[in-house]
């Protein structure tokens, strides 16, 4: 084989895309390693800031809310979302041929309309407390869309005479839903599962409307902070928040890498 | 009484009936094949038999039990689907196991069971692949074995052998009638291939549009075609337009252009005047070198215009006076040696009183 020489401007393009998108993380990271308060320029390495992350009471309350509401609301979201996805692949006629455009359009929606909307619902509508309640549904809200494109894509890719063939042998619905379908499936479902929680446990706008005064999560507490000064402490924190999405993504891309292809 | 009846069955989709008044029987332990062209309705009436589609017409029996409203999964009858349609996630003996499964067969058994009809398609090797990891064929074979370990009354094979390479589909085709024989399954078997039609069938359906054409063995529906669409779609045949002269217990005198008169076997019911066809093997044509083969009571003097080598055979294409065109198929017994007429060289046709069938308009 004969390597192909890509031009060199491809080389340049690429390289100035990726800093552009990850320079000012990277920075991030890198300061959240740095010994000094100002944050201006390398002094020396230290972990403290992030030793100093587990004393904040405050900051360890806002992870606990936004993990428990992460993984409450992915949970939700995936199995509200894998019943959407199933059932758009089900009914591609009559009633239900709208379906997929309602599902998918808050993927596409700002965020902004989104917590306006939601809020007044919680507020006009069903008179609700904000709280803990109003964000995971909320939260449930925006991730259902993306784990409906993940299985749809996943089952459009399917011959459907696989599901044929497991009635034709003898499989109840319920049985072929269980030993066929959902197992292959599964991939999508879980990484619908994932995305669903990294969108949740990063989420600012719609939180932000919605969160009342009570309850605060990670990112509401970071944009506290942040009003005061950016510390040393925030770069730290947003450092592992980061990592955490970053994981979350990667291993999904791995399960469903049609579906996320065709999204990212 | 029949396995299963098929009773003036339609099946509409909008506007068009893919099936149309179908009616057929299988009995026990046949081989039924169902031929016709793309989109003939098929696959329709098969699902119907499978139970994915109901008729909006007619009558499914079973043992002489209607088949209607019971689903896909209590019928005893199971698919071999186009596609295989193999459980990506499932291991070859999973694959085939799965039927087992669900009928509740005590786990015991199943190992054994398993064992067997992998042995039976020559699979046992290949008992811990995955399907990615086996060929066409064996796909093909894995697809056979998983419908049939569950004992069905009737098995339904939608044009299994349609991916499969020509060397292949003729091996496969050996296979199946040896299977069938062992299992002594009925089969109802799906193509659009006629060499397939011919050569596994105990009896066939021609259907076309939606209508069944004809039913028969393969020899009567080879032979005897029952119009012209038969004719031409199982073989090729020459198809010469004919007028009826003479109609007597003893003989059919029939009239062609550029032709002349032909005598052909007598046939109940037709009467001087009568138009249609005479429908005539290539190979039930002769070529005759200096005229003196009595066996041929029909004659026509021609020219040749082309020819096409085959191997084992040679396709004469022969041109008669009035621009009739006559194929005839010659074997070459003697490789290198039969390819002695060139073109336009001057010949002599015949072809004996009982060979063509004539088929009314
Ligand atoms: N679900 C459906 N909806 C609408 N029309 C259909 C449907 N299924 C089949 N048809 C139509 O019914 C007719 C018969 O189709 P069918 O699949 O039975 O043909 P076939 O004989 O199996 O053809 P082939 O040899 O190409 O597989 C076709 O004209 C097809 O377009
Ligand atoms: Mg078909």
């Amino acid at each position: 084989m004969v390597g192909r020489r890509r031009p060199g401007w491809l080389w340049v393009a690429a390289v100035g895309v990726y800093a552009f998108l990850y320079l000012p993380l990277a920075i991030v990271v890198i300061l959240s390693f740095n010994d000094s308060l100002l944050n201006a320029e390398w002094v020396g390495f230290t972990t403290r800031w992030y030793v100093m992350l587990f004393e904040d009471r405050a900051l360890l309350g806002a992870a606990a809310n936004s993990l428990f509401i992460a993984l409450v609301s992915a949970t939700g979201a995936t199995l509200l979302g894998t019943m959407a996805g199933l059932a758009m692949q089900r009914c591609r006629s009559g009633l239900l041929r709208g379906l997929p455009v309602l599902v998918f359009a808050p993927v596409a929606m700002p965020e902004i309309l989104l917590g306006v909307s939601l809020l007044l619902f919680f507020r006009q509508v069903l008179d609700l407390t904000l709280g803990l309640l109003s964000i995971l549904i909320a939260h449930v809200t925006f991730s259902i869309g993306f784990v409906a494109i993940v299985v749809r894509t996943s089952l459009a890719a399917m011959d459907e005479s696989l599901f044929e063939a497991a009635r034709d042998l003898g499989a109840s619905a319920w049985q072929t839903f269980r030993h066929v379908t959902l197992p292959l499936i599964a991939p999508s479902v879980v990484a619908g599962f994932l995305m669903s929680f990294a969108l949740s446990i990063d989420d600012f706008v719609i939180t932000f409307f919605v969160a009342g005064v009570g309850v605060t999560t990670l990112p509401l507490q970071i944009y506290s902070m942040i009003k005061v000064a950016v510390s040393p402490e925030v770069n730290a924190v947003s450092t592992l928040l980061m990592a955490l999405t970053l994981t979350l993504i990667t291993v999904a891309s791995r399960l469903a890498p049609a579906a996320l292809r065709l999204r990212m | 009484m029949s396995l299963l009846e098929i009773r003036n069955v339609t099946r509409r989709f909008g506007r068009l009936a893919a099936v149309d008044r179908v009616s057929l029987s299988v009995d026990a332990g046949e081989f039924f094949t169902l031929v016709g062209p793309s989109g003939c309705g098929k696959t329709t009436l098969l699902r119907m038999i499978a139970g994915f589609e109901e008729p909006d017409e007619g009558d499914l029996l079973l043992d002489g039990r209607p088949l209607a409203g019971i689903p896909p999964e209590r019928r005893p009858v199971h698919t071999v689907f186009q596609s295989y349609a193999l459980f990506p996630h499932m291991s070859v003996a999973e694959n085939v196991a799965f039927p087992l499964q669900m009928a509740g067969t005590p786990a015991r058994d199943i190992d054994g069971r398993v064992r067997e009809a992998l042995e039976l398609v020559h699979l046992d090797d290949r008992a811990q692949h995955l399907p990615a990891q086996l060929s066409g064929g064996q796909k093909q074979r894995v697809a056979l074995a998983r419908a049939l370990i569950g004992k069905p009354r009737l098995l339904l094979l939608d044009e299994p052998l349609a991916a499969l390479d020509a060397k292949l589909r003729e091996q496969i085709t050996g296979e199946l009638i040896a299977l069938q024989r062992a299992v002594g399954i009925s089969f109802v078997f799906v193509t659009h291939s006629q060499h397939e039609a011919l050569a596994l069938s105990h009896r066939l359906a021609v259907m076309n549009c939606g209508h069944v054409e004809q039913v028969g063995s393969p020899e009567e529906i080879y032979a005897r075609p029952a119009n012209r669409f038969v004719a031409g779609f199982i073989g090729t045949i020459n198809l010469l337009p004919v007028e009826v002269r003479e109609a007597t217990p003893a003989a059919l005198r029939l009239f062609a252009g550029g032709l002349g008169e032909i005598i052909s076997t007598p046939q109940p019911g037709l009467c001087t005047g009568d138009r249609g066809t005479l429908a005539l093997r290539p190979e039930q044509v002769r070529i005759i070198a200096d005229g003196g083969d009595p066996m041929t009571e029909n004659r026509a003097r021609g020219s040749v215009r082309d020819c096409l080598y085959l191997g084992d055979v040679t396709v004469y294409r022969i041109a008669i006076a009035g621009g009739v065109v006559i194929e005839a198929l010659l074997a070459n017994r003697d490789p290198g040696v039969n390819r002695f007429l060139e073109r336009d060289a001057p010949v002599i046709i015949g072809w004996a009183r009982d060979s063509g069938v004539f088929l009314r308009d």
